[in-house]
């Protein structure tokens, strides 16, 4: 099952992979179970989908980034504040749920699983993209409601970590191929510019490089 | 719990906080031949590790899990708007970034290093001498520094020294020398490196201000535009423009920071002892309260000990110095109702918006170059340095292009222009087209300070230690929203001069409230602040308490209002000028040093 809905939702992607003559083993989710996985593969390829721009979310790894997250104290909400008394507030004043990500995790994506039986009658992976883009819209706005956490606040932990996924050096587990930084034009850690700095108007001709020294 | 306490030997000094207050104190009093135990909560940090290359330019662990930032996890403080709502824990990381451990947040600053504007210093003589006292709004504590430029002058100075900070002067002893600030005051000496070159943006800016019949003028940058050797024998690289300063140690040892400037020295003086991993929970007093006998805290095995000192000094971030004054008894805490009391009043942030421009497709804006405290400013409208007369609001607003480097996580989060989505194909688009080819301009304004905006002790939420957390009551005001309305649409001019394809110019909104969630900056100040009055300072002008004479208390905390500048060269100014005053009257007799 996993397997399946994974390449089913990450389709696309893999289409525009380069060819490589030694396909890597696939990405086995460790904190995800194989239902999650198939949410988040899928979701993550509408968030940031592969265009004329630049590669999408699943040829850059990025659901193996927030898996891989996952087993960090980050995702256990070790670096945030999380002594009781939880007590809500307006809004501006921030975050003030119990859960840490992994908790968000968990019950945001069996919520907008349960959305998507409930109106189209199949889990999130399974649904055309734009059924899945109106639900991530819904989520995004916070017009549905997954128990006690609103639809915005798991929304929001999962485009942040996207986000970072796509972006980050690739020793996270993210970028793969360093095909953000290239779709952005942002170097990595090239992090000298000694001679640079002052050629205005000339194109920077060097190409991203990673901390491992991987270049692009 | 102090009964308890095991008891140390006892040292002449005991300073609380490791950052660029405590580390200048500490060497100050080394020098003085005193012995120094600095307290740091967090982990000892030097810049050879927390700084190597490439491990340390790491976006994801820098900017976006706060590796070298306070650990929210044990202690963080509350926040409400007004006095009717209950305050409710900042627990994620968002409005600002306190730092922690060894070099505190001068290990991953950004470096911008001013001196601050002679009329800020009297401000509230400022504004009754040029427009009357009914100026100024009811409810705003418009208040004097108690100390005046040219008496702090000769340690700007040494700040900049010490900090090899890069600039052009305008004026050095009322003489015309340079191209720098038009509005900056007289100078004894230059800069200690020439300014920093110019990153393409701010050339761009430069121009375009000056067309728009504004001041350009260079910022001055702790940086280091060549290499340096500072007064202690501590030695800075050139920048090399990498784009990673505010977040990181710099790995370049170009940018001044207590690890780099002052540690490497003080930790081989034979009178100081660093104790890292120790969390101080209070200031012990005598039976009257009148005199300090030392400081109890928790070791990092997290017994609790005592460590008596003849003299206490408070060096931690703004606001942890006053819930440790809070803590500890140390002056009258305020009371918003009766308007009495001064310890947590006159708590004051700054004002910034960050507007952007976007140049033609053809124009590369190279956004990741950069360096943290470079770039290119104008003070037409900050200070007093223009009519406020007609226009009906006390303070004002530094304007710059201060491009310390845009990487890349930041830039999918900021995302393409307002009304673009947050995802997708669009969004993508719109990201692209941003990063590459837009830059940013910040209005970088002042905070004034008022009666219902103030410091407290939480009285629900407690640190891992069992102790209230601090409570902040806190939101804009419209004096300051009009002032930041009226300054951002001078970035509107610069920006037509630019010749600009699209501009997003971004402006505090009447009736909104502070917003805990968004970054806006971590210049905190305020809540213990300096003065010549006991009444409405918890500090006499040297930056010692009023009420325990042997407490000094060095931070953004002495600020009686929120300038426009970025604090770091006026606390560094302050450590040394309290500093000179310990060691040239104090120490010999002990006791107040204003009456």
């Amino acid at each position: 099952m996993r397997g399946l809905a994974g390449i089913a939702a990450c389709g696309t992607s893999l289409a525009s992979r380069p060819a490589r003559s030694h396909p890597p083993a696939p990405y086995v989710p460790r904190f995800f179970t194989p239902i999650e996985w198939a949410f988040l593969t899928a979701a993550c390829d509408r968030l940031i989908p592969a265009d004329e721009n630049g590669p999408g979310a699943c040829a850059l790894d990025v659901p193996r980034f927030i898996d891989m997250q996952m087993d960090t104290p980050y995702a256990f909400g070790a670096q945030w504040y999380m002594q009781a008394p939880f007590v809500q507030g307006p809004d501006n004043l921030g975050y003030q749920l119990p859960h840490a990500p992994r908790d968000l995790y968990r019950r945001g994506i069996a919520g907008m699983n349960a959305h998507a039986a409930t109106r189209h009658g199949r889990p999130f992976a399974d649904l055309a993209p734009a059924l899945q883009d109106d639900l991530l819209r819904g989520a995004e706005n916070n017009r549905l409601v997954f128990g006690d956490i609103p639809s915005s606040v798991f929304f929001d932990q999962l485009l942040a970590n996207v986000m970072e996924g796509a972006f980050s050096d690739p020793v996270h587990g993210g970028n793969t191929g360093l095909g953000g930084w290239t779709m952005l034009g942002f170097p990595g850690a090239r992090a000298d510019f000694m001679d640079w700095v002052d050629r205005y108007g000339a194109h920077y001709p060097l190409g991203s490089v990673s901390i491992s020294g991987e270049t692009a | 719990m102090s009964d308890d306490a095991r008891r140390l030997k006892p040292v002449d000094v005991v300073i609380v906080g490791g950052g660029w207050a405590g580390s200048i104190m500490a060497k100050e009093m080394t020098e003085a031949g005193r012995s120094v135990v600095m307290l740091e909560r967090g982990p000892d940090r030097s810049t050879a590790s927390e700084g190597a290359y490439p491990a340390s330019i790491d976006e994801l662990e820098a900017n976006f899990r706060y590796k070298l930032f306070q650990d929210l996890s044990k202690n963080t403080v509350t926040i409400r708007n007004n006095s009717q709502q209950t305050a409710l824990p900042y627990r994620r990381m968002a409005a600002f970034l306190p730092g922690e451990g060894v070099g505190g947040a001068g290990l991953h600053w950004s470096g911008v290093h001013f001196r601050i504007p002679p009329d800020d210093l009297r401000m509230r003589s400022r504004v009754i001498e040029k427009y009357g006292a009914r100026f100024i709004p009811e409810g705003m504590n418009l208040q004097d520094y108690g100390v005046t430029y040219e008496e702090l002058e000769p340690f700007f100075d040494r700040a900049e020294k010490v900090f090899g900070t890069s600039g052009e002067p305008y004026m050095i002893n009322g003489k015309v020398v340079g191209k720098g600030n038009v509005f900056s005051p007289s100078r004894s000496d230059h800069f200690p490196l020439p300014a920093l070159k110019d990153v393409y943006t701010a050339h761009l800016f430069r121009k375009a201000a000056e067309e728009a019949g504004f001041h350009p003028y260079s910022l001055p940058a702790a940086n280091a535009s060549r290499q340096y050797v500072n007064p202690y024998g501590a030695q800075m690289g050139p920048c090399n423009f990498c784009g990673y300063c505010s977040g990181y140690a710099c790995y370049m040892y170009s940018k001044a920071s207590p690890n780099v400037n002052i540690l490497p020295v003080l930790r081989q003086h034979p009178l100081f002892d660093l104790r890292a991993g120790c969390h101080v929970l209070k200031v012990e007093l005598d039976a009257d309260g009148r005199r300090a006998t030392g400081v109890t805290y928790t070791d990092p095995d997290g017994k609790v000990v005592t460590q008596p000192a003849e003299l206490v000094i408070l060096t931690a971030f703004q606001f942890h110095n006053v819930r440790l004054m809070l803590l500890s008894g140390i002056g009258r805490p305020y009371d918003p109702v009766r308007n009495e009391g001064v310890v947590g009043r006159n708590f004051v942030y700054q004002n910034v918006t960050t507007s952007n421009v976007w140049l033609d497709r053809g124009i590369e804006t190279n956004q990741y170059i950069g360096a943290g405290g470079g770039g290119v400013a104008f003070d037409d409208f900050n200070s007093e340095n223009f009519d406020h007369g007609p226009l009906g609001f006390v303070g004002g607003s530094p304007v710059w292009v201060n491009q310390a480097g845009v990487r890349a996580i930041a830039a999918a989060h900021s995302g393409g222009p307002p009304g673009t989505p947050r995802w997708g194909s669009a969004w993508k688009a719109g990201m692209i087209d941003t990063y590459r080819h837009s830059l940013r301009i910040d209005a970088h304004g002042s905070n004034m300070a008022y009666r219902d905006v103030y410091l407290d002790l939480d009285p629900t939420w407690k640190d891992a230690y069992g102790q209230p957390l601090l409570r902040m009551t806190f939101d804009w005001k419209d004096n300051d929203i009009r002032m930041n309305r009226y300054v951002v649409d001078k970035i509107g001019d610069v920006a037509k001069a630019m010749g600009a394809r699209r501009v997003n110019l971004t402006k505090r909104e009447f009736g909104r409230p502070f917003d805990t969630r968004q970054y806006q900056t971590t210049h905190l100040g305020g809540g213990a602040v300096m003065g010549s009055d006991p009444g409405t300072s918890a500090l006499n002008r040297y930056l010692q308490s009023w009420d325990v004479h042997n407490v000094f208390v060095i931070g953004a905390n002495a600020f009686p209002q929120g300038t426009g500048y970025n604090p770091t060269g006026m606390v560094a100014a302050l450590a040394y000028w309290a500093a000179h005053h310990i060691r040239t009257t104090y120490l010999a007799h002990p006791g107040p040093l204003a009456g």
